[in-house]
């Protein structure tokens, strides 16, 4: 079966509050951005009858604020703005890496980031560095605002904690200090339009000495949703990073995360690849 | 009913506003330049540029591009007045089979237009969104990369004459 148009109704809101106001009223509409991900599931037949909360017309969510060492990125700014905005490629340039990722350019220009976190795909690129970037999602529904941090949205597979009738208005970011060393790296079958058996994100800072001051590291398709290596972090903070040191770091990344063997890789794999970016990044 | 402006003429659609654009194209407007592959954004076969945006039509409901300007590769040029590109991909032997060139024209345009130069890498890049079954990369990134050295020649005699 493919998509068929007949049964698809769109709602077409002009202003953020027709939008709320459609979505409170129709909370099994599907926000429709993009469509690069929806739309794949609806060319499969996946989603006929649907009704479709357009969000084309709200431009002010298409736009990355900076006040300050403060971004506040638009839900509907595309990873094709994202990896081109100066003040993203200066202040958060894993989040701009990672955009240039994912997908080609086709992709880019059409995919959102507020999309690509409502999808809550295991796999999502943009994730591990919002998660080492202890990025905020800014949530609103006709009845007012809340902020989560980036990681709590996500609960599993596809699943996110966002209420009904609630739609992402922007993800919010403070510039870290300047790292020691960052790193953002996509494991996957190609270059290009591949989905990722692992995906990592790390920053570090180290002092004087020589000893780590902070590690953040942040893996994805690791588990059912983006994963901070919590038990990683607290072992290396303020430890030299001798050989000792990175291979018990190394054992300790299991403990935050659970890879499965899947049609895209398996669990060694992906373990021993991700514990190899680890090492590596820490030496 | 849904407005475009496809090659620089105005297109009116009456039909449902969920049709994908690619189906718009081909079968509304007979425009059948612009191939279908996958059908799930992977291979680019269906690439056109909305309001100036390489874009996968397949992956847009013509709603979405209602009141924007459309080109296909039936605007890149014709068999009287092919475009350097179009020229290129015949005498490098970029085009086989043929269902990925008009995406591979496509994309190829974008980094044209935008300024790429003779640099491998970022034409894989700017390439990267299209699939070629017939796995003829090498002499897709032949193409373009002679086009651009044949425009780099091009405006050097331009800049010398103007002197």
């Amino acid at each position: 079966m493919r998509g068929d148009p007949a049964g698809m109704r769109v709602l077409q809101p002009r202003t953020i509050e027709e939008a709320l106001d459609a979505f409170a009223r129709r909370p099994s509409a599907v926000p429709l951005a993009g469509g690069t991900d929806f739309m794949v599931a609806w060319n499969a037949g996946g989603e006929n009858g649907r009704v479709i909360l357009d969000l084309s017309a709200i431009t002010s969510w298409k736009r990355v604020r900076v006040s300050g060492r403060g971004l506040r990125i638009g839900a509907l700014t595309t990873h094709w703005q994202l990896q081109h905005e100066a003040s993203v490629k200066k202040h958060l340039p894993l989040l701009a890496e990672a955009c240039a990722t994912i997908g080609g350019r086709q992709i880019q220009t059409r995919g959102t980031l507020g999309g690509n976190i409502a999808n809550a795909s295991p796999a999502g690129d943009t994730f591990p560095p919002l998660a080492v970037y202890d990025a905020k999602v800014r949530l609103r529904s006709a009845s007012g605002r809340r902020t989560l941090p980036f990681i709590e949205v996500f609960e599993g597979v596809k699943k996110t904690s966002l209420g009904a009738g609630e739609l992402i208005e922007s993800i919010d970011v403070d510039a870290p200090r300047k790292p020691t060393r960052q790193l953002f790296r996509k494991v996957g079958t190609r270059a290009a339009s591949a989905i990722s058996k692992t995906v990592a994100a790390g920053l570090l800072w180290t002092r004087p000495d020589g000893a780590i001051r902070e590690l953040r590291f942040a893996l994805g398709s690791m588990a059912p949703t983006v994963k901070r290596l919590r038990a990683v972090e607290a072992f290396v903070a303020g430890k030299k990073p001798t050989g000792e040191v990175v291979e018990e770091a190394a054992a300790l990344l299991e403990e935050d995360v659970s890879p499965i063997d899947d049609f895209r890789s398996t669990r060694f794999y992906r373990l021993e690849v991700s514990r190899n970016l680890l090492r590596a990044f820490l030496k | 009913m849904i407005q475009l402006k496809v090659n620089g003429k105005q297109r009116s659609f009456r039909g449902r506003r969920f049709k994908r654009l690619i189906d718009v194209l081909r079968e509304d407007f007979d425009l059948t330049g612009t191939k279908e592959g996958c059908g799930e954004g992977e291979c680019g076969a269906c690439s056109v540029f909305v309001d100036g945006e390489l874009v996968n039509s397949c992956l847009i409901p013509v709603y979405q591009a209602d009141g924007a300007r459309v080109e296909t590769v039936e605007a890149l040029g014709d068999p009287d007045a092919l475009d350097p590109l179009q020229a290129s991909f015949l005498t490098e032997g970029g085009a086989q089979c043929g269902i990925c060139t008009p995406g591979m024209l496509m994309s190829a345009w974008a980094f044209v237009r935008d300024g790429g130069r003779d640099d491998l890498d970022a034409i894989r890049t700017a390439l990267a969104g299209n699939l070629c079954r017939c796995t003829g990369y090498q002499h897709i990134v032949s193409s373009v990369v002679a086009t651009v050295r044949d425009k780099t020649r091009t405006s050097a005699r331009r800049r010398t004459k103007k002197k």
